[in-house]
């Protein structure tokens, strides 16, 4: 006991004592709480809020697996799915990481993704692989809150898009939804975010956002229509048949454009725009004030219905609103009444001109520049009639014209008030008619059988006539080839001597071969002495050696 | 009775060569190697008292930590020890849950328990089941790098795992603190000198 106490301190006694008494190990446990406590720190650190988020339904959402999601970068993950104490609602618990704090502001939005069939295709289907999760969308409010309500369809545009948000005025919604698309020239530049009712209830004020660069196409002067569905439409002009997309024909669509002679400027966000219901009606440029006018027809008008054109001199200058039948007592007849909506300044700058130069009589001051304008065309002898523009489809059309020397008085009728009446004429579709039955009539009236009668005796003449001829006309006939005979016994003759003439033993014969003869000969000579000179080129300057002379031959 | 110490006999054990020593020729230095001479591993209770704590301390961010992260098909998990344990336990794979339990938790606290038993006994000189606590501190070195089960299985897994866009397993950083931990202890029951066990006041009393 004390023996080994005493052992042991010499040997304690060469060990050198540190400073502060401490062995340097002490450090071991220090540097490991330093790390330890940064560690957990951080680590605490990074554990961000904790919300509550209430869902309809649950979806395919598992506590501790599902993820929250943000541009499909995991945010968070869901904590604890439960129901709400009054089972109404799903309460989801969900934590957060630390750097999503941006999606505890108040607008933020949650959706559960689940596989869903849009307007922009399938989506959502790898929530079938890996089981559903929930989107978010961090607000922008300066507001925090821990518990939200929880969308049930994803939002068409999440918070920071680019684009503006403009309010398009609707009669009715038609079939219109959120997430229908907004094409600009067919191209889809946005989407229909939201729709709620107008305050006084006539209208439907729909939210539709243009994302951008092509929200700068929206001017003031911009025109939104309805572009749902297919429109076939039966006019005058035959069918038309017309589709935005094939999406806007199953979800519709709105399209827009601004008129050529629009403003360039882009319109502000919120700003309200009407949607008018096809793109014609949203395209007609201002038609200005509208005169309506009133027509009798005396013969049936199958084929006219309401919304048909009237033109003037083929330009269209407004449309038939309202068919009726009245009844005369005094002919007893039923006259079609018509009345269409006429507006003048479509005609153009004809119409300018015209106010300009014509003076028009404003009898009483109730009456409206375009109805004495109107007048004053009757009494020049405006007529309508109803023309027959499609024979396929048998549509009818009221086109207005003047007819020289027809003027009428305008009869002023009080009643009518501002409606003008147009004297009619009788349709040129029904002339044709009447002059088809005049032809049918005429050709009935055409004697065949006296014709008939002719065509025999004719034929009599023909067959004398070919009597006659193989009378009288053969036999000269048959003299003249025996001319042509004799003719060609003479020419044969011809040939014959000046075959003789060139007969083997003929003297030209004889003299043409002598000729040959001597061209030979010549030929030879050059030929001999082309060859000699080749030889012998000097011989041109020397002359020709004596010893060749034998060479040479004359 | 026990036999007398190498201390009465005048004898101490070199601990880099193991040469015993006489202190009456060389008192100071090993006559081989020249070190220093200690009758016991110097300042050993410090020592283990300190890499011990810091073991312990590293043991909180170990297990709070992940220690692994899965990457699946659409989705990510990082596992804990002790969740990882659980989720092996409910897939079924009780056996393998077992196994990571003991060697992750169970040997860890086993050397914090038994490390703080001996310190303990050790400073207050208690003279009580020597034998035993000799046992406990052997059995301490042999259980003592099973631990590093853990470090290994992570290890392995992320070198093995690693599917792409399908799967993929990676370390994190908790077993960066296991392994540590696992060192720690290990070191720790290294600079413990279970002579001290023997060296109660009174040795004869038992
Ligand atoms: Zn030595």
């Amino acid at each position: 006991m004390t023996a080994s106490d005493k052992d042991s301190q010499p040997a304690e006694a060469d060990v050198r004592s540190r400073p502060l008494g401490l062995s340097l190990v002490w450090l071991v446990p220090i540097v490991a709480t330093i790390v330890g406590l940064s560690m957990l720190f951080k680590a605490w650190q990074e554990t961000g809020p904790t919300i509550r988020i209430s869902f309809q339904t649950a979806g395919s959402l598992t506590a501790e697996k599902s993820p929250i999601k943000y541009r499909n970068v995991v945010i968070g993950e869901v904590a604890d799915v439960k129901l709400s104490s009054d089972h109404g609602q799903v309460i989801v618990t969900a934590k957060l990481n630390r750097e999503a704090v941006d999606f505890t502001r108040q607008d933020s939005r949650y959706w559960v993704v689940r596989p869903r069939i849009g307007t922009e295709g399938i989506s959502g289907l790898d929530t079938l692989l890996s089981g559903g999760f929930i989107a978010a969308d961090p607000g922008t409010s300066a507001h925090r809150t821990e518990s939200f309500t929880g969308l049930e369809s994803p939002p068409p545009v999440t918070y920071g898009e680019p684009g503006k948000r403009f309010v398009v005025k609707a009669e009715d919604l038609g079939s219109l939804d959120i997430g229908s698309p907004i094409y600009y020239r067919k191209v889809r530049v946005g989407q229909l975010v939201s729709y709620e009712l107008d305050h006084s209830g006539d209208s439907v004020n729909m939210d539709v956002f243009v994302s951008a660069p092509n929200d700068r196409f929206v001017t003031a002067d911009t025109r939104f229509w309805n572009a749902s569905g297919i429109r076939i439409g039966v006019s005058a002009d035959g069918v038309e048949f017309d589709a935005e997309s094939l999406v806007s024909v199953v979800t519709g669509g709105i399209a827009f454009a601004t008129p050529p002679d629009g403003q360039a400027e882009p319109a502000e966000t919120d700003t309200s725009f009407r949607l008018y219901p096809t793109q014609e009606a949203a395209l007609t440029p201002d038609k200005g004030p509208a005169q309506i006018i009133r027509m009798h027809f005396g013969h049936s008008l199958r084929g006219l219905r309401e919304g048909a054109q009237v033109d003037f001199k083929g330009k269209k200058i407004g449309e038939v609103t309202e068919i009726s039948l009245d009844y005369d007592p005094v002919t007893e007849t039923f006259p079609v009444i018509v009345d269409a909506k006429v507006y003048p300044q479509l005609i153009g700058d004809a119409y300018d001109k015209l106010l300009r130069t014509q003076t028009i009589d404003v009898g009483d001051n109730q009456q409206s520049l375009t109805q004495a304008l109107f007048h004053q065309f009757v009494r020049q002898g405006l007529h309508a009639e109803a023309r027959q523009n499609n024979l396929l489809t048998g549509q009818l059309y009221v086109a207005l014209a003047f007819v020289p020397g027809a003027g009428t008085d305008v009869v002023a009728d009080k009643n009518a008030g501002a409606v003008v009446e147009i004297p009619t004429q009788f349709t040129s579709f029904d002339k044709i008619q009447d002059q088809l039955t005049d032809i049918v009539d005429r050709l009935s009236q055409i004697p065949f059988d006296r014709i008939a009668d002719n065509l025999n005796g004719s034929l009599e003449e023909l067959k004398q006539t070919l009597t006659s001829i193989n009378r009288d006309t053969l036999p000269s006939t048959r003299n003249t080839l025996q001319g042509i005979d004799i003719l060609v016994n003479e020419m044969s003759a011809t040939l014959q001597a000046a075959t003789a003439t060139f007969a083997y033993d003929s003297p030209e014969r004889q003299r043409i071969g002598h000729t040959l003869n001597e061209l030979e000969r010549m030929s030879r000579s050059v030929r001999d002495l082309s060859d000699y000179l080749r030889r012998h080129p000097e011989a041109l300057i020397r002359g020709r050696k004596e010893h060749n002379t034998g060479t040479l031959r004359p | 009775m026990t036999p007398p110490s190498a201390q009465t006999l005048g004898l101490c054990l070199c601990h880099r060569c193991r040469l015993a020593c006489s202190l009456a020729t060389h008192p100071h230095h090993c006559p081989r190697c020249g070190d220093a001479l200690h009758f016991r591993k110097p300042r050993a209770v410090s020592r283990t008292w300190a890499l011990m704590l810091a073991a312990l301390v590293l043991y909180a961010p170990a297990n709070l930590l992940p220690i692994m992260h899965t990457q699946a098909l659409q989705k990510d998990t990082s596992v804990t020890i002790l969740s990882g344990v659980v989720e092996l336990w409910q897939t079924g794979a009780w056996d393998i849950a077992v196994i990571i339990f003991v060697a992750s938790i169970g040997v860890p606290v086993t050397k914090f328990l038994v490390l703080t038993l001996l310190l303990i006994t050790v400073q207050r000189g208690n003279r009580r089941s020597r034998r035993e606590r000799t046992l406990l501190y052997r059995a301490l070195e042999l259980i003592g790098y099973w631990s590093m089960l853990d470090v290994f299985v992570a290890a392995l897994l992320s070198a093995l795992v690693q599917f792409g866009l399908f799967g993929a397993i990676e370390p994190r950083i908790g077993i960066l603190f296991f392994g540590l931990v696992v060192v720690l202890t290990m070191l720790a029951t290294q600079s413990f000198d279970p002579r001290l066990i023997w060296d109660s006041p009174d040795h004869h009393d038992r």
